[in-house]
């Protein structure tokens, strides 16, 4: 019989086990195994008492879809156990996640610093929307890490970026980037999308606010529109007075302290009770339902991704056709050893290649390829392709699109899940293609 | 809000409503290592219905400045030095986990101030695992991490929060590791573990005393609970299914229910 004494050891259930599991009681759901959709728009008080303790946030509960959905709830529970964070709030789409975020931080009058390379719908919310609501920004390539620092003024309220930028790879540097905020008494919110919680959890990085588009790996079949914003909980917002609308009596719920009230979980609640009451972005019960089948199968999926991605990265990198690729997996990119160590479990599925002939290459290429899906979407379990200058960033003038790393020969890839050799047979199709024009003009 | 006692500045919530000192006070008292946070879901009810509510930060933890106090008879020398602090002259007091050792033995000291006594996951003893105390003791995160499994029941584990979006083993387990573990956790699990009192505190306590258990607490077990009760003339139990130690969060609004008809029975709120 051995004397040695077993160590203590957490059994709180894991990633995979939460994926399929948190969130949601059976026994709460006349035992329903599945989550039931709750198709409704309003909720039964008990009686007057009930009615005003749910309205004065003395109890949990739900009111109005618009607020709260029990379907959307399990979703916003889901997400959050799996980040690691204190609480989420799921919206209609990740642009909403962003705005939310954005107006639960900010007033007029107050300032951002925001990474250069985002996605287009991104850059201009930030460089022409929010300046309407009097929320200027400054925007700062995502390698230039002493540029956050430099851009902070005394009205900055945060720091905003993708984590892996969009379209370009380019990476954050997100431990370092995080101690400029917090050494600046401000927030560090990161989208990541393109990593979810099973590449990246940003929280054990520095970051304070994550946001996804759920739209895109999360759901993962390019069925349903989605958004969340996750809370990490460590932030402190009363540490200065920044932040007045979090730590101050707010005359919206009868003097509540957000800060004081709820610490950890304080800007979800005030996103939650402010933001969604106000502005109303709320996520359908159905497409939180639809979110939740993908979550149940995302780490398998992600494994497929990121292993199919790196056999494009080696496919493409050998290519005649190929003028460059962009994958923080490649050796030779820049961010590759940060890479290894903010994205252990894989470098992502999203690859960006020049191509060889440029612009009207790539058009050629994108007009050609048929199993490859040509749309302004990411994540899909199906690959997408995409020729940015003309598509997703195309509202963007030419100096901008210099300035968000974009360029004309640019394809965007969002390797699927497929039979590798079958997204490779396409390719071939699409670069025989695109060779055409150029063996026509050298004639 | 803030306020001193023994020149440290302690915070407690008033659950969201101005303090009132007309209205009859009700303090609320946290477990090892933890803050006035986890009694969101009980606290604004009684502050929006005729109380005064305290849900105090005990010394250093939370937003109360100070040392923690290191054994459970100066907590509840403190508790009565709280209700003196904001000038009132009697109280009810509402513990959880650790809150019920300080509680029993504040209400034993002083039977003429404590009204009535409402007890959480309460036992007469919580005698602590010796290698959980080390690690808590020696500042390791895994003891909160351990804390927060024992602490949940099996249907907490997967969440299910009463408020829409909260996950309630992470936003506990950001509670614990607020402060530095080794001065909060550590030192009040060191004070539980010393304590030897309870169940001779218990038999001194004659205001109206209800305790709540949980099924599936592995903290204080049912049977711990009610030997706790045993000793207390009078005293009510109310037990939840399917619910763990952390039944303020995990089962909040039956825990209200409870504890909401035990107060206004026995120490009723200031009518409007």
């Amino acid at each position: 019989m051995s004397d040695k004494k077993k160590e203590l050891k957490p059994n709180t259930y894991k990633f995979d086990t939460l994926s399929l599991h948190a969130g949601y009681q059976p026994h709460k759901n006349a035992g329903s195994r599945q989550v039931p959709i709750y198709q409704t728009t309003s909720y039964l008080f008990d009686d007057v008492d009930h009615a005003a303790a749910l309205f004065n946030l003395e109890r949990g509960g739900h009111i109005y879809s618009r607020i709260s959905n029990p379907t959307v709830g399990v979703l916003e529970e889901r997400v959050a156990s799996l980040e690691g964070g204190t609480a989420a709030l799921a919206t209609s789409s990740g642009m909403s996640a962003i705005f939310l975020t954005v107006m639960t931080l900010c007033e007029a009058g107050d300032h951002l610093v925001v990474s250069s390379q985002l996605y287009g719908g991104t850059v201009n919310l930030f460089r022409l929307t929010l300046p309407k609501f009097g929320i200027k920004c400054t925007f700062v390539k995502p390698r230039d890490t002493e540029g956050f620092k430099k851009a902070i003024q005394n009205n900055t309220k945060g720091i905003f970026g993708e984590l892996v930028g969009n379209p370009g790879n380019e990476i954050m540097n997100m431990p370092e980037i995080a101690k400029i905020a917090h050494d600046a008494g401000i927030p560090l919110m990161v989208d990541a999308t393109y990593q979810t919680p099973y590449l990246c959890k940003p929280f054990e990085h520095g970051a304070d606010i994550v946001i996804h588009s759920l739209t895109k790996w999360m759901a993962g079949h390019g069925s349903s529109m989605a958004g969340i914003l996750v809370e990490g909980g460590k932030f402190d917002w009363m540490q200065n007075d920044k932040f007045p609308t979090m730590t101050k009596p707010y005359e919206g719920y009868h003097g509540l302290s957000f800060a004081e009230e709820f610490g950890p979980t304080a800007f979800t609640m005030k996103a939650r009770a402010e933001g969604m009451r106000d502005f109303g972005p709320c996520l359908s019960p159905q497409n939180a339902w639809n979110v939740l089948q993908g979550i149940e199968t995302l780490s398998v999926r992600m494994k497929k991704h990121c292993s199919n991605a790196e056999e494009m990265v080696k496919y493409l990198s050998n290519h005649e056709s190929v003028a460059w690729v962009s994958h923080p997996s490649v050796p030779d990119h820049p961010d590759h050893e940060l890479a290894k160590k903010l994205l252990p479990n894989g470098r992502g599925s999203m690859i960006a290649f020049g191509i060889k002939g440029g612009k009207d290459a790539g058009v050629a290429f994108i007009n050609n390829v048929k199993l490859a899906s040509h749309l302004a979407n990411v994540g899909d379990t199906r690959t997408l392709v995409i020729h940015p200058a003309s598509g997703t960033h195309s509202q963007m003038d030419e100096a901008t699109l210099k300035f968000a790393g974009l360029s004309h020969d640019m394809i965007r890839l969002s390797v699927g899940i497929e039979d590798i050799d079958d997204i490779k047979n396409d390719f071939e199709i699409g670069f025989r293609a695109a060779r055409k024009p150029r063996l026509v003009s050298n004639q | 809000m803030k306020f001193k006692v023994n020149n440290n500045e302690v915070f407690a919530s008033t659950g969201g409503r101005p303090f009132d000192k007309k209205k009859p006070l009700i303090i609320f008292v946290h477990g090892s290592g933890l803050t006035h946070m986890t009694w969101v879901l009980q606290t604004r009810y009684f502050a929006f219905h005729g109380y005064n509510v305290l849900a105090v930060d005990l010394p250093g933890h939370g937003l109360s400045s100070g040392e923690s106090l290191k054994s459970i008879e100066e907590m509840a020398d403190w508790i009565n030095d709280v209700i003196d602090a904001v000038g009132h002259k009697e109280a009810s007091l509402v513990g959880h986990s650790q809150g019920c050792l300080v509680t029993v033995e504040c209400t034993s000291r002083y039977p003429d101030k404590i009204k009535t006594l409402s007890l959480m996951g309460g036992a007469g003893a919580i005698p602590m695992n010796p290698e959980l105390l080390s690690l808590a003791e020696n500042n390791d995160p895994k003891a909160v991490d351990l804390m927060m499994d024992w602490a949940h029941g099996p249907a907490g584990h997967f969440g299910g929060h009463p408020v829409p979006g909260l996950y309630h083993i992470n936003t506990g387990t950001m509670l614990a590791k607020s402060r530095t573990i080794q001065n909060t956790l550590g030192v009040d699990f060191r004070a539980c573990d010393n304590y030897k009192n309870g169940f001779e505190a218990a038999k001194k306590i004659k205001c109206p005393t209800l305790s709540i258990l949980a099924t599936d607490d592995k903290m204080c077990p049912v049977k711990e609970g009610k030997k706790l009760a045993s000793f207390i003339d009078g005293s009510q139990v109310d037990i939840i299914d399917n619910c763990g130690h952390m039944m303020l969060l995990e089962e909040a609004d039956r825990v209200l229910t409870v504890l909401k008809k035990f107060i206004t029975t026995n120490y009723p709120p200031l009518s409007s």
